[in-house]
């Protein structure tokens, strides 16, 4: 066996190695990666940029813990960010194992900026059958959210009063690790005429470019590298800070850079393998 | 952190490393961990499906004495009897009306958002910018010649063939694009693992400094 076929036939363990220690090697000696922030981010983070304080914006939370590491950050920096500018936020979540997603990030942006349940921001909770709640939500949030998540009726909250369905929200942010997005996109946006833009998974960002370029979505945050664009942004402009430790994708952006650079050599070798043994089998 | 969320995050560390044996080999941890993943999951589900479903979705209202629930609940118990080879057929009422249903929904609205707004954002103008025009010709060409690619009735020759082949590329670039995506998304999910090992071991070895310097837990 030659060394072009030994390469080829190499321990796919060998591969899982090398890119373990270079992930702990950067995660341990990290450095500054410049960012280029793409249009699809900015135009979201102007977006709200451009909202006064008193406008409600609603983030449809679509997310289990296992996508938390892409998904988490986003919803953090945008939820800074609103908060800093007194937006009000309407939150609610259509991913059976999500619930705990929004009260984690909720419960701690709050504190950090002073903010009222019911007042400043209403968590609607979690409801099964997204699409049905959706279509329902179009109509009146108290449909399928009599209540919100910790039990008290929706018409005592005072941020509900005047709000009746997505026509009084600015826009709705969905963050999804699933096909949660395309129902957002289906029934908000294309029932209900909602303005749309989507935070989704490296995995699922290719598949939601379409709807960008037709304009049923204004914005998309994609992946990491998405979540990272937007919390330099936020930092730009002292939403949130990296002292307190509150970039977390911008923190693995050097491990991104590095493993996807093993990554590209071991394609590389790959192929030089596959053609030389090709050759060789050819001159044969 | 306290000794609460030392503990908490010391179990999550974990079963992260125990996840990771499987890179190895399949281990009796990694089961141990995925086992753990899947009950608590599906019992984490059964419980919140219970309380945000059924009981505001049913019990609630049949107590406020909105009897016509009484239907839905009937359709949804009828589900159940697909475990009987007997009275499996009356399973199929309950799953008519939810098909039917959920395909008055769905059809209209996906036909409009998927495929004539598409078909729209297809239709580009031609008078920009060179860069514009370059961007929308791009697309152009990469629709049509992906749309010659799928036309299997007649024979992939000639200048049909080339177009077809241009389609292939194209498909390939979409197809690689994905690809590097979820090479970026699986890096994601391990270094912030990685990120969260590096800060738990470095949380703990402060707890550790100060549990042995003071004897107090914190």
């Amino acid at each position: 066996m030659n060394f072009y076929e030994r390469m080829m036939n190499l321990d796919r363990r060998w591969i899982y190695l090398v890119i373990g220690l270079v992930v702990v090697i950067t995660a341990i000696f990290p450095f500054d990666v410049p960012l280029y922030v793409t249009p699809e981010v900015r135009s979201i983070y102007d977006y709200i940029e451009s909202l006064n304080p008193g406008d409600v914006l609603m983030i449809g939370v679509d997310y289990a813990p296992e996508v938390m590491a892409e998904l988490h950050p986003m919803t953090y920096a945008i939820s800074r960010q609103c908060f800093k500018k007194d937006v009000k936020l309407l939150l609610c979540c259509l991913h059976q194992n999500g619930p705990g997603m929004v009260e984690q990030v909720i419960s701690q942006v709050s504190k950090e900026y002073n903010k009222i349940n019911g007042v400043d921001y209403v968590y609607l909770g979690y409801k099964p059958y997204p699409g049905i709640t959706i279509l329902a939500m179009g109509q009146n949030f108290r449909i399928p959210f009599p209540e919100d998540y910790y039990g008290t009726p929706l018409d005592s909250l005072p941020m509900m009063r005047g709000l009746t369905n997505f026509d009084n929200v600015k826009a709705i942010i969905n963050i999804s690790g699933g096909s949660g997005t395309e129902l957002w996109i289906n029934f908000a946006n294309g029932r209900y005429n909602a303005k749309l833009a989507i935070g989704v998974t490296g995995v699922m960002t290719s598949d939601y470019y379409p709807f960008l370029q037709s304009g049923q979505i204004f914005g998309l945050i994609g992946g990491m590298k998405g979540a990272s664009e937007y919390e330099y942004l936020a930092e730009k402009d002292g939403y949130i800070s990296r002292a307190k430790n509150q970039l977390s994708a911008y923190k693995t952006m050097p491990i991104q850079t590095t493993s996807h650079l093993v990554v590209i050599l071991f394609i590389v070798l790959g192929n030089i393998g596959f053609f030389m043994s090709k050759k060789k089998k050819s001159r044969i | 952190m306290g000794t609460e969320e030392i503990i908490w995050n010391g179990v999550a560390a974990f079963l992260v490393l125990c996840i990771y044996t499987f890179l190895y080999k399949d281990t009796p941890l990694y089961k141990f961990a995925e086992h753990l993943v899947v009950g608590v999951s599906a019992g984490y589900f059964a419980v919140i499906l219970y309380y945000n479903g059924f009981v505001p979705k049913l019990i609630t209202p049949l107590k406020q004495g909105q009897w016509v629930y009484i239907i839905p609940a009937i359709l949804g118990m009828m589900m159940w009897t697909r475990f009987s080879k007997k009275w499996s057929w009356l399973s199929r009422f309950s799953l008519a009306f939810y098909i039917g249903s959920g395909t008055g929904f769905a059809i209209p609205l996906y036909m409009q958002n998927y495929v004539l707004r598409q078909f729209s954002s297809s239709m580009l103008p031609m008078g920009f910018s060179s860069w514009a025009l370059f961007c929308n010709i791009l697309i152009i060409i990469g629709v049509l010649s992906a749309l010659v690619y799928f036309f299997f009735s007649k024979e992939h020759t000639g200048i049909f063939g080339g177009t077809a082949k241009i389609g292939i590329w194209t498909l390939m670039i979409g197809f690689g694009a994905g690809f590097g995506l979820t090479v970026m998304g699986r890096i994601s999910l391990l270094a912030e693992r990685v990120v969260f090992l590096r800060e738990y071991l470095l949380e703990l070895k402060y707890y550790l400094y100060l549990l042995f310097k003071y004897g107090l837990p914190l």
